[in-house]
């Protein structure tokens, strides 16, 4: 029975519901300290000293530590994303702070003590005297003549420039219309529901560490801590099996958990570090923050010919371990979007701030590259009176120009983008929603229907192209099949889901190609000490990266068990078939071996061809030749109303193409997430910073975060391209909600305000924002 | 019993306790730390998420607003009491079914307040079930499946009933 395309309920969701599950914070050890770590209340000072005495001597204190008392055994935190070309001022982020606080929440000073509240008590004990510093926050204000320096090496707190492609001035000044805008991409927290937490064990008798970390790559944080910690890899190990989402935030290498491996070290006993959500918005990466300068060209008969984008990115007081790779590569490579664009220019200045550092939080530069391009492209529309969907269908890469090699040199790999369109487009009613809205706005009411089609890069990526733009990494998968004698089979797999159900596609992939059930399938992720190898789970690569890997490894197990197959029915290799489970000599079906009693054989190894080992087990290490390329349409109908400023979501469709499809119902679940995710940016989500660097929305209580009862049901649909370059077909799900859904909610609430005149809205569109622009709109200004 | 601690009895998922705690603890780390029942998460430090619900005397309850000390005498259920992979609670087999969770860490709550939910309105509609969920947060699964596996729970919780009352 085909098991690609079915949806399956997902096998990781039996512990999960019973409360079985196994988070970092739940793993408990024999004579188990707790960590607290003291954040800097500031954003910029200097230290002029730190008294621990008190809090040393507190009840169940173990340990306090301060930066100079860890110099020397906990190295800075580097980053691992260096742009070529840019001149980049990689400043490594030294785990504790010793002179200088950069931003409010940079770590101060480590507590160890029996019991977590003794921990966060004894911060209160630890006097910290601070000489301030101004402080700077907004990426203009930094980039100002005079302002002050968050890092002394970077002047103008410039900490990269990085350039790609090439538009000559006379494109511009010979086009018949040029649109200009400025976009400002709000900083977002990404809150994942499980805060950040480590857990370190170290045997000094064998010095081996292990660390239970909230980790999306536990095997580039086991390298990268490896690094700080100077501990040999082989004697590292971590585990991140169940991890409560990451959104982006899990990839980054943080202080915390160096310092919670340092603890463990130093003390002998096992310490357990968990941030608060208070904590986890000083703490924990944020993301977007950027402002974007965009020039578009075209033609009044609505071809698009180029694009010039400027992107100013706050990366906050420090660059993240991936972070510098958001603003350029993932940002700026697809600010052509799904379009003919001939002629496209990226200019990305990296800036320091005193704010918290910002990363990947989920879509990673596309959803800002998605955003600037939908926007633009409804902003020419209205420049010379076209319907923006008439603009969409004269300028989408057609089917028959893939693989597409864009402005940007990337190569599209496959798409119809058409048909996405037009799926989406006939499920609103398109036409019939536009006569609705005239008629209603007859009443003095005000629906507006906003539309993206978005390509994304995903499924990272090539490992040639990583090291060509910086990264330093491979981005390859790994994947170990080991089938054991009974025909039962664990995989291994360097991808490491925390919420995508990979442990359910994965089997599914193999069991499909095997022919055997899923429940003799069990899927290992997320243990550097069972898993040899791994770049883990960002980018939506998982399953276009790592489950391809998982498809090769598969066909060499089946390869192996055909020659033993074909020993054991005394027939020609390549007379025998594999289907269903079954080795069958061609045309003879009477003369079959199953899988399982080819397993058996393979250990026996009693009767195996000459010259083959016995056991069977394969492993892949797959790295893609391109990347992939997801692309859909998503359509969004709302109503505005004028007297309030509320927007009302009234219908939200997707139509999205990921290729094959593994799981429909996973599939779709991500979507789902996904659109939360982006209408939670152009709805509500946003954290605002006082001139003077505090967090002003720094809890639950200030952030509003997405809710059930914002929603309407949404409508979801797939087509399927497969991509054309991996053995699966399958391109990657993950982030195509957020891509997508925050430009499509913008361009409706923009159409639906089209009779008060207003051309833009800066996000989120808080309620009182709108109204401000409807009488910004209303006195003409 | 440590200094300055209270003694507690509290009956949880059906088993007594007798245990000290400290006057300050909560009872989200009640369960936690003292009983090990770590199906209870804790999200957040200002009672928004929800992920700590329990069942409190039958009512749907954020454990993190609630000492430890408060609960004396109380019967609490959680997650791990509600049912087990051999035999889940509707809710939970819904959950399952419509793929009502993704990384699983809301879900215990979500769960419990969803249980909570359909004590009060056994047939709720969409909108109410949304509504319901107001003290819960996701962040995965943009809760279209959530509500899903509520509505198909009431369903099934329904026709347990009648079986119930049939018999
Ligand atoms: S832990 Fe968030 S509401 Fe209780
Ligand atoms: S399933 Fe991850 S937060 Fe709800």
């Amino acid at each position: 029975m085909p098991l690609i395309g079915v949806p399956h309920k997902r096998v990781e969701d039996p512990r999960l519901i019973t409360g079985r599950g196994r988070y970092t914070d739940d793993v408990r050890l024999p004579g188990m300290l707790h960590a607290a770590i003291l954040r800097s209340p500031r954003a910029h000072a200097r230290i002029e000293a730190i008294d621990v005495a008190a809090a040393r001597s507190a009840a169940g204190v173990v340990a306090v530590y301060t930066g100079r008392d860890i110099a020397g055994k906990v190295g800075p935190i580097p980053t691992a994303w260096l742009p070529p070309d840019s001149d980049i001022k990689a400043t490594a982020h030294p785990a504790l702070a010793t002179d200088t606080v950069r931003y409010a929440g940079d770590g101060v000073a480590l507590v160890v003590a029996e019991s977590a509240a003794a921990a966060r008590d004894a911060l209160d004990l630890i006097r910290v005297s601070y000489e301030p510093l101004p402080a700077v926050v907004e990426q203009a204000d930094a980039m100002r003549e005079g302002a002050p320096l968050v890092h002394a090496d970077a002047p103008g707190n410039i900490a990269f420039h990085w350039k790609a492609g090439q538009v000559s001035d006379a494109v511009f000044s010979g086009a018949e219309v040029v649109v200009r805008h400025t976009f400002r991409q709000q900083r977002l927290i990404p809150n994942p529901m499980e805060p950040r937490a480590a857990v370190a064990q170290y045997d000094r008798a064998t010095g081996d560490l292990t660390l239970w970390a909230t980790s999306q790559n536990p095997h580039i944080h086991r390298v990268l801590l490896s690094g700080v910690l100077g501990i040999p890899e082989h004697r590292l190990r971590v585990v991140s099996v169940d991890v409560g989402g990451g959104f982006g935030a899990k990839i980054a290498c943080y202080p915390d958990e160096a310092l919670t491996a340092f603890a463990a070290m130093s003390l002998g006993r096992p310490v357990k570090w968990t941030e608060t959500r208070t904590e986890h918005f000083l703490a924990t990466t944020h993301g977007r923050d950027m402002v974007i300068d965009v020039e578009l060209a075209g033609r009044r008969e609505g071809t698009l010919e180029a694009i010039r984008v400027r992107n100013i990115a706050n990366m906050g007081a420090y660059l993240s371990t991936a972070a510098p790779g958001v603003p350029t590569i993932l940002f700026g490579l697809i600010v052509t979007g799904a379009y003919t664009f001939e002629h496209a220019a990226v200019d990305v200045y990296g800036i320091f701030t005193n704010t918290t550092p910002t990363d990947a939080y989920r879509g990673a530069g596309r959803p800002e590259a998605t955003y600037l391009v939908e926007r633009m492209v409804d902003l020419f529309a209205r420049e010379i009176g076209m319907d923006p969907i008439e603009v969409r269908r004269k300028n989408l890469v057609r089917p028959e120009a893939f693989p597409y090699p864009s402005a940007l040199g990337l190569s599209y790999d496959s798409g119809n983008y058409q048909r996405a369109l037009e799926q989406a487009l006939a499920t609103v009613d398109y036409l019939g929603l536009r006569r609705e809205q005239a008629a209603l706005r007859g009443h003095g009411r005000y629906i507006g229907i906003g539309c993206s089609s978005y390509v994304e890069i995903s499924g990272l990526g090539p490992s040639e192209v990583a090291g060509a733009v910086g990264f330093q990494g491979g981005l390859w998968e790994s994947a170990n099949i080991r089938v054991h004698p009974s025909g039962k089979v664990t995989v291994f797999t360097g991808g490491s889901p925390h919420g995508q159900g990979e442990e359910t596609t994965f089997a599914q992939i193999v069991a499909d190609r095997f022919g055997i059930p899923i429940a003799d399938v069990e899927v290992v992720h997320g243990d550097t000490a069972r898993i040899a190898m791994g770049w883990g789970t960002y980018g939506s690569r998982t399953t276009a990266v790592g489950g391809s890997a998982i498809a090769v490894a598969a066909d060499r197990v089946i390869d192996k068990g055909r020659k033993i197959a074909a020993h054991m029915l005394e027939a020609a290799e390549d007379d025998v078939e594999f289907a269903q489970g079954t080795y069958q000599v061609r045309g003879a079906p009477e003369r079959s071996e199953t899988f399982q009693a080819v397993t058996l054989q393979a250990y026996l190894a009693w009767n195996l061809p000459e010259g083959l080992e016995p056991s069977l087990e394969a492993a892949a290490y797959y790295n893609p030749s391109n990347f992939t390329f997801p692309f859909g349409t998503h359509v969004a109908v709302v109503e505005v109303d004028p007297e309030t400023g509320d927007v009302k979501l009234l219908r939200y469709v997707a139509v999205d193409d990921c290729g094959t499809v593994i799981n429909p119902m996973i599939a779709e679940g991500q979507v789902h997430g996904g659109i939360v995710q982006g209408i939670g940016q152009a709805l509500w989500e946003g954290a605002i910073y006082s001139a003077e660097g505090q967090l002003l929305t720094g809890s639950l209580l200030d952030y509003p975060m997405p809710k059930a009862r914002f929603f309407p049901t949404f409508e979801t649909a797939f087509t399927e391209t497969p991509a054309p370059h991996n053995p699966l077909g399958a391109k990657g799900i993950g982030e195509t909600g957020t891509i997508a859904a925050t430009p499509a909610i913008i361009n409706a609430v923009v159409d639906a305000l089209q009779p008060f005149g207003v051309g833009d809205l800066a996000m989120p569109l808080w309620p009182e924002r709108v109204l401000q622009a409807i009488e910004a709109g209303r006195d003409g200004r | 019993m440590r200094e300055g601690w209270e003694p507690l009895k509290i009956t949880v998922n059906g088993v007594q306790h007798a245990l000290s705690v400290e006057p300050r603890a909560l009872l989200s780390e009640y369960l936690r730390e003292e009983l090990g029942l770590t199906g209870t998460h804790v999200g957040c430090d200002t009672s928004q998420c929800g992920a700590c619900t329990v069942l409190l005397d039958g009512k749907a309850v954020k454990s993190c607003t609630v000492l430890a000390v408060q609960a004396e005498g109380s019967e609490v259920t959680t997650v791990e009491g509600i049912g087990s992979v051999d035999d889940l609670h509707a809710v939970q087999a819904a959950f399952w079914d419509r793929h009502g969770l993704q990384c699983g860490f809301c879900t215990p709550g979500v769960m419990m307040a969803a249980i909570g939910l359909l004590q009060e309105r056994p047939h709720p509609t969409e909108e109410e079930i949304r509504a319901g969920l107001d003290g819960v947060i996701c962040r995965c699964t943009g809760y279209q499946n959530i509500v899903r596996a509520v509505q198909d729970a009431a369903g099934r919780l329904a026709a347990e009933q009648d079986r119930a009352v049939g018999d």
